[in-house]
């Protein structure tokens, strides 16, 4: 693993491919913060919902109004974006955040504790890990109702098993360290050695990892809300909009592409998003461990 | 090596067991009524739904529920599904083929591909070619695939004509349906060799490339970079510098010397790939409509069809240990090394 010192961030700067990523997720930064300047919702609507403009279930086109075209029953897809981008962030920072807690507090507890504890909590990760992570997502989502806070649940409730091995890893090897031992012979109890000595020495590392793993989490709850399990009709939600695309894939007689903004707009949305992070991490692992070239 | 094999395959039912205790455990949030339809096998006991929950007692302790549904599950009985319209085992046997065919049909080309950017990009590290494949391969690994699906049948469904979604075209039915088509194997495109019918080859054929293309376009990414960096290990090795030394020619260095070797872990991460498809396919059978155990997985999960989503996910998890473990024993009669750990 790697420190994050002065070393590692020059090698970042130095390093294009990183360089492109963080300015394109720094893009998407903006566009969320701003959202409400970009993309003003009308007075005491929720920002969060697509404006609707008629009834007509067919999309239109980009035009001065809709800078991005409207999707079916004539949600705006440029609202839609903009505030997408925030449903992105909250999304994926929000299932991160919850399953790097989890990861760390038990496989902290899973290394620092060993003996029964250990076994019985890395089974439970097994078992966690005996599903390819969509399909537990499905069904957990499917037992709590369609929603953008239980997908949030979902990923979470399948990601945590990951970091926690991690931490465990980490935390059986510091604690055999002297400074460790040392800590003991003062007398230090269990609480303060495993919070005080051996977690701000491992955790590090995961968090950067983890981090750097939002673009797939947003990747995988886009998907899940384009299966329809997420977020209601209208709200702004990439995975969505793309859903709403599906039905018109076909376009008109004369013209196959004539409704290609629906799929393409937000598509390009969630696609430059985990490139961006995708880009970021590559340069994050490249530096981790410089062995893989 | 047989020891490794053994040690590995025992954990197997414990974490089976452990599987199906989650899978239980989670149908708890749902309320008695909702769990009442695992228990019916045919629509038209939906009107006693009271009489069925205080027969199976669903209102008892967790353990002694789960030990009932345990019992149920040994004997085979997974319950009428709805999405499906027919009891879940038979939904598994109808579905499971065409999924399995999908992956197949997917992890070909990814493994041909793979192998042989990646050894060309680590071939020439760091010329144009190299900074092409790798700007193309994370380019590939953050597409999304229901995007990427979607925009492929948009051109060569819509704009072309050449594939169409579902897993044959309504003309295929008839045959395949009919009563002189034989089912062997349940993989449509192997069956119509088997009864030597072209028709159905060429339409399965065309059917399962587009989804197989779209699926294929992120795992061939994954697999190209592991490729190259196991490539570039190998070829920074002393045997390497010692066959150029004796004078061979460089193309003989490099795919009998190095690329015996470099293929070794992009193998055995191609069975992981090949276990990870089971993921993929939940999102690529929607876009495609291709009638597998993802599609059918999703709409249960989307209409609340229990015993669907219980049977589609315990299929699933069962294949995906299975897979692992494979892709373990294979990791371990590669390297020695893993046997002894």
């Amino acid at each position: 693993m790697f420190k994050l010192n002065a070393r590692t961030f020059n090698r970042i700067k130095s390093n294009k491919a990183s360089l492109a990523g963080f300015v394109i997720v720094s893009f998407f930064a903006l566009t969320a913060l701003f959202a409400p300047f970009l993309a003003p919702a009308e007075q005491g609507a929720n920002p969060y919902m697509m404006p609707q403009t008629g009834y007509s279930s067919e999309p239109a086109p980009p035009s001065k109004t809709h800078w991005l075209g409207t999707a079916e029953q004539q949600y705006d897809i440029y609202h839609g974006v903009v505030w997408g981008a925030r449903t992105a962030f909250k999304t994926g920072l929000g299932i991160v955040l919850i399953s790097v807690l989890v990861g760390i507090i038990l496989g902290g507890l899973a290394g620092y504790a060993g003996g029964k504890t250990d076994e019985a909590l890395m089974r439970i990760t097994d078992i966690v890990l005996s599903f390819p992570s969509i399909v537990l997502a499905v069904v957990i989502v499917a037992m709590l109702g369609p929603g953008l806070y239980k997908v949030m649940i979902a990923l979470a409730a399948v990601s945590w098993p990951a970091y926690a091995r991690l931490v465990r890893g980490d935390v059986l090897t510091i604690k055999q360290r002297d400074y460790v031992t040392a800590a003991k012979a003062l007398g230090a109890g269990h609480g303060r050695i495993l919070f005080r000595h051996i977690l701000p020495n491992s955790i590090y590392p995961v968090i950067v990892v983890a981090s750097l793993d939002t673009g797939a989490v947003v990747l995988t709850a886009a998907a899940l809300s384009f299966l329809g399990l997420g977020s209601p009709v209208g709200y702004s939600d990439w995975g969505q909009l793309i859903a709403m695309s599906r039905n018109w894939i076909l376009g008109t007689a004369g013209n196959p592409f004539a409704y290609w903004y629906t799929v393409v707009m937000p598509g390009l949305a969630i696609f430059l998003f985990v490139l961006g992070w995708n880009l970021m991490g590559d340069a994050f692992r490249d530096i981790a461990d410089p062995k893989q070239y | 090596m047989l020891k490794f094999i053994l040690r590995r395959t025992a954990l197997l039912p414990l974490v089976m067991l452990g599987v199906t205790f989650l899978l239980f455990s989670l149908t708890q949030i749902l309320s008695p009524e909702m769990r009442a339809s695992l228990y019916i096998k045919d629509p038209r006991q939906l009107d006693s739904i009271a009489q069925i929950i205080k027969e199976h007692g669903l209102n008892d302790p967790l353990l002694i529920q789960y030990g009932r549904w345990l019992k149920r599950l040994s004997r085979g009985e997974l319950g009428y599904s709805e999405t499906a319209n027919m009891p879940v085992t038979s939904a598994i046997k109808a579905y499971l083929p065409a999924t399995l065919e999908l992956a197949v049909a997917t992890i070909i080309p990814v493994l041909f591909l793979g192998i042989w950017l990646g050894a060309m990009s680590a071939v020439r590290k760091d010329k144009l070619t190299d900074h092409l494949l790798r700007a193309g391969s994370i380019t590939c690994y953050s597409m999304p695939v229901f995007v990427l699906g979607l925009v492929l049948l948009m051109i060569f469904y819509g704009k072309l004509g050449w594939f169409s979604p579902g897993r044959y075209s309504m003309d295929t039915d008839f045959i395949v349906n009919g009563d002189p088509f034989r089912h062997f194997t349940g993989l449509l495109t192997v069956d119509a060799l088997l009864n030597r019918n072209w028709t159905v080859f060429w339409d399965a054929a065309k059917h399962l490339i587009l989804p197989a293309a779209t699926l294929c376009i992120g795992s061939a990414a994954l697999m190209i970079r592991v490729m190259r960096s196991s490539m570039l290990e190998e070829l920074g090795k002393d045997y390497v510098r010692t066959a150029r030394a004796k004078g061979l020619s460089e193309w003989r260095v490099i795919y009998l010397h190095a690329g015996k070797n470099a293929i070794i872990p992009v193998i055995t991460i191609a069975s992981l790939q090949f276990v990870r498809l089971l993921g993929g396919v939940v999102i690529i059978e929607t876009v495609f409509d291709f009638p597998g155990i993802g599609r059918w997985g999703v709409s249960a999960a989307q209409q609340l069809d229990i015993p669907g989503v219980l049977g589609f996910s315990l299929m699933t998890a069962m294949l995906f240990v299975a897979g692992n473990m494979v892709a373990d024993i294979l990791y371990a009669w590669a390297d020695p090394r893993i046997r002894y750990q």
